[in-house]
């Protein structure tokens, strides 16, 4: 039997398999930020052990930074929480891109940037959305604390491993439909919880037709599916987005590593504990009406009636979900007013959602009704290649506000946050009860769609923008 | 890890599914830079009316929500988590777990349980409990009926004793449950492999070199 890019990438990192089927797994590359690090080296602190490989470690921060102002931080919790981190790379000798080093951003957009995440790594992080790795067929997911500095003292997670899940989206895309539109419809059609215990790789044609950054979209919010890991099979799109990346190989090496990332697909006739299928002509632009991400409908539907669902727990999440976001069952989705509009965040903050934005508000005005729009690029990098290109200026124009690069409100750890009551619409990842502020109401969708919800003042259907 | 071997405490039933940890423990309390303390933060958002405390603020005089299931008189003191499916999805933050256990949970019972959090839980020496949704069904109808309904959680013989004196069985990974029964650090199991990492790490430096490379 043929094996799965997972069973490969796991097979490639198992350094000893243990008799109660758990597997000593070497992990390659490690990023770290401020937020889920610093108990992790007072833990090696206190048991005097030093980084097993320091090479292999990547620190910057960007859950705390402010997106503007962003070297006079106030909150004195935050300025420490970032110090604490500084201090800690200066103790133990390792590499940080500083608040001062223009290649600093999310951490998610910084790996991929600068070719630290390679095919076949394996690559962790505290922090969730580590699966966005994955679109360059490495291995990466989150872990907690602890595992940080298992992985810290030993270059080791003891793990089992997960099942395989494919989902293939075969057919074309529609006008204005997009990566994001495809992994909220997945998560909408296998749920939140739908992807626990496995990896997902993602497949067809589709997936194929996107551009690395898009993968990378789709990636990410497998954590929102309950899976840890993502993963695209490597193609030639693969190999030339790491052409010329800083920290990709070099010369011979850069020869030696393309043959060996183009095996780095599942075979043929490789079989899958469950596959899912969907047609990309099936796909609209999808927004999410509740606080979960399974909570998704195309943007021409309604919120739906919790009495139309026949699962008692889910009828009282659904009712609970429809009270804290303030809406009534049969309200069309375009017809709800927006407050804030976020672009940004690991998901959605490369230099081609950036693009996106522009296109649709090129020489247009954000609706008046609009309190607060912002673009936050997801680096340095990205930033600088947007003013590059003049995409500033016609955020600038068009009434939104150019930050500086953070995780800004996908989280509120930062000033960047939602009131209470206020709803947004925000490419970020997680519509849960008070993620981007206490009391926030957040409606997930693609930059396409923040793009054209900020212009009108509420969702519209892009795909039948003229 | 602090040992788990068998437990008897006062269940909370916490009815919702995809409790996610943003709920456990809001963002703010993501500041703090040590691992103990987010106890009183547990629930935030669900226990307080305030709109949301502050890292370090003294919470015995917050306005409590008196509707939440913490709050209530019957339920002081649980140390046992009776919740629904995918308990602890979303973000990877071990905070969630500090936060249960320095609440004083040494037990959460679900249908199901997302992956990381699950870890996280095992790392902290709470056990997390798989049991078929029907089961947990009936554990939420009994906790509602009676006050004061106590679980007995046996790691040792693998079960659940209710009051009635019903003996529920469950499954749970042999690893898990060594690490926890002895409670063992699990940073100095792996450096026991410590030249298994070196050897596997020598060969894999020859066969991918281009790994090792320090960038220019």
């Amino acid at each position: 039997m043929g094996k799965t890019l997972y069973d490969r990438l796991w097979d490639d990192h198992t350094v000893q398999r243990n008799d109660d089927g758990t597997v000593l797994l070497y992990i390659d590359r490690h990023l770290v930020h401020e937020v889920t690090s610093p108990q992790a080296f007072e833990g090696l602190r206190l048991a005097d052990r030093e980084p097993w490989r320091k090479e292999s470690i990547l620190a910057v921060p960007d859950h705390n930074v402010p997106t503007f102002m962003r070297h006079t931080i106030e909150d004195p919790i935050s300025r420490m929480q970032l110090e604490t981190l500084d201090s800690n790379v200066a103790h133990f000798g390792l590499r940080e891109f500083t608040l001062h080093d223009s290649r600093q951003g999310i951490v998610h957009v910084i790996g991929p940037e600068q070719g630290f995440t390679q095919p076949g790594v394996t690559i962790v992080c505290g922090d969730s959305h580590t699966a966005t790795h994955g679109a360059l067929a490495a291995l990466g997911f989150g872990i907690g604390t602890s595992d940080v500095e298992h992985v810290l003292a030993t270059q080791t997670l003891l793990m089992k491993k997960s099942k395989n899940m494919r989902v293939t989206v075969d057919g074309k895309l529609g006008k204005g439909v997009g990566a994001k539109d495809i992994i909220l419809a997945v998560i909408g059609k296998i749920g939140t919880a739908g992807g626990t215990g496995y990896t997902i790789e993602y497949a067809g044609e589709a997936i194929r037709e996107l551009s690395v950054e898009g993968r990378m979209t789709i990636c990410n919010m497998s954590i929102e599916a309950g899976a840890r890991a993502g993963l695209v099979a490597v193609d030639d799109k693969t190999i030339e987005y790491l052409r010329d990346k800083p920290m990709a190989p070099k010369g011979e090496q850069w020869d030696q590593a393309v043959r060996y990332w183009r095996t780095l697909v599942s075979d043929p006739d490789a079989v899958f504990d469950k596959e899912v299928e969907l047609r990309a002509e099936d796909i609209q632009p999808q927004v999410s009406w509740g606080t979960s991400p399974e909570m998704v409908v195309p943007v021409a539907a309604s919120v739906p009636d919790p009495q139309q669902e026949a699962d008692p727990v889910r009828r009282q999440a659904m009712d609970q979900a429809l009270s804290y976001m303030d809406l009534k069952p049969g309200t069309p989705m375009a017809e709800i007013p927006l407050d804030k509009i976020f672009i940004g965040s690991c998901t959605n903050s490369r230099i081609e959602d950036l693009r996106v934005v522009a296109e649709i508000v090129k020489g247009r005005k954000v609706a008046p009704t609009i309190k607060e729009a912002i673009v936050v690029p997801g680096s340095g990098l990205v930033r600088l290649q947007a003013e590059k290109e003049g995409l500033d200026k016609i955020f600038i124009e068009a009434g939104f506000e150019w930050r500086e690069p953070g995780c800004s409100m996908c989280l509120g750890m930062n000033p960047d946050k939602l009131g209470a009551g206020e709803r947004c619409a925000s490419t970020s990842n997680r519509n849960f009860e008070g993620r981007q502020g206490a009391g926030g109401r957040t409606h997930l969708a693609s930059p396409a769609m923040a793009a054209a919800a900020a212009i009108h003042g509420h969702f519209v259907d892009v795909s039948q923008l003229q | 890890m602090k040992a788990f071997t068998q437990h008897e405490g006062l269940v909370a039933p916490l009815d919702r599914p995809n409790v996610d940890t943003d709920a456990i423990i809001p963002k703010q309390f993501l500041k703090a830079i040590s691992k103990t303390g987010y106890g009183p933060f547990l629930f935030d958002d669900w226990r307080y009316t305030d709109g949301g405390g502050m890292p370090g603020q003294d919470c015995s005089n917050r306005p409590l929500n008196e509707d939440f299931v913490l709050n209530r008189p019957r339920y002081q003191g649980a140390s046992v988590l009776l919740a629904r499916d995918n308990f602890g999805c979303g973000s990877s933050r071990e905070h969630a777990a500090w936060a249960l256990a320095d609440y004083g949970f040494r037990c959460v019972i679900a249908p199901s349980f997302a992956d990381i959090f699950h870890g996280n839980a095992v790392s902290n020496g709470i056990l997390p409990v798989t049991l078929d949704a029907d089961i947990v069904e009936r554990l939420f109808q009994e906790c509602f009926a009676e006050d004061g309904y106590r679980l007995t959680v046996d790691l040792q013989a693998r079960t659940i004793s209710t009051p009635s004196g019903e003996q529920i069985p469950f499954q749970v990974e042999e690893g898990i449950r060594h690490r926890l029964l002895n409670g063992l650090d699990d940073i100095g199991i792996t450096l026991q492999s410590a030249d298994a990492i070196r050897a596997y790490e020598q060969k894999r430096m020859r066969e991918k070199p281009w790994l090792y490379a320090t960038e220019s």
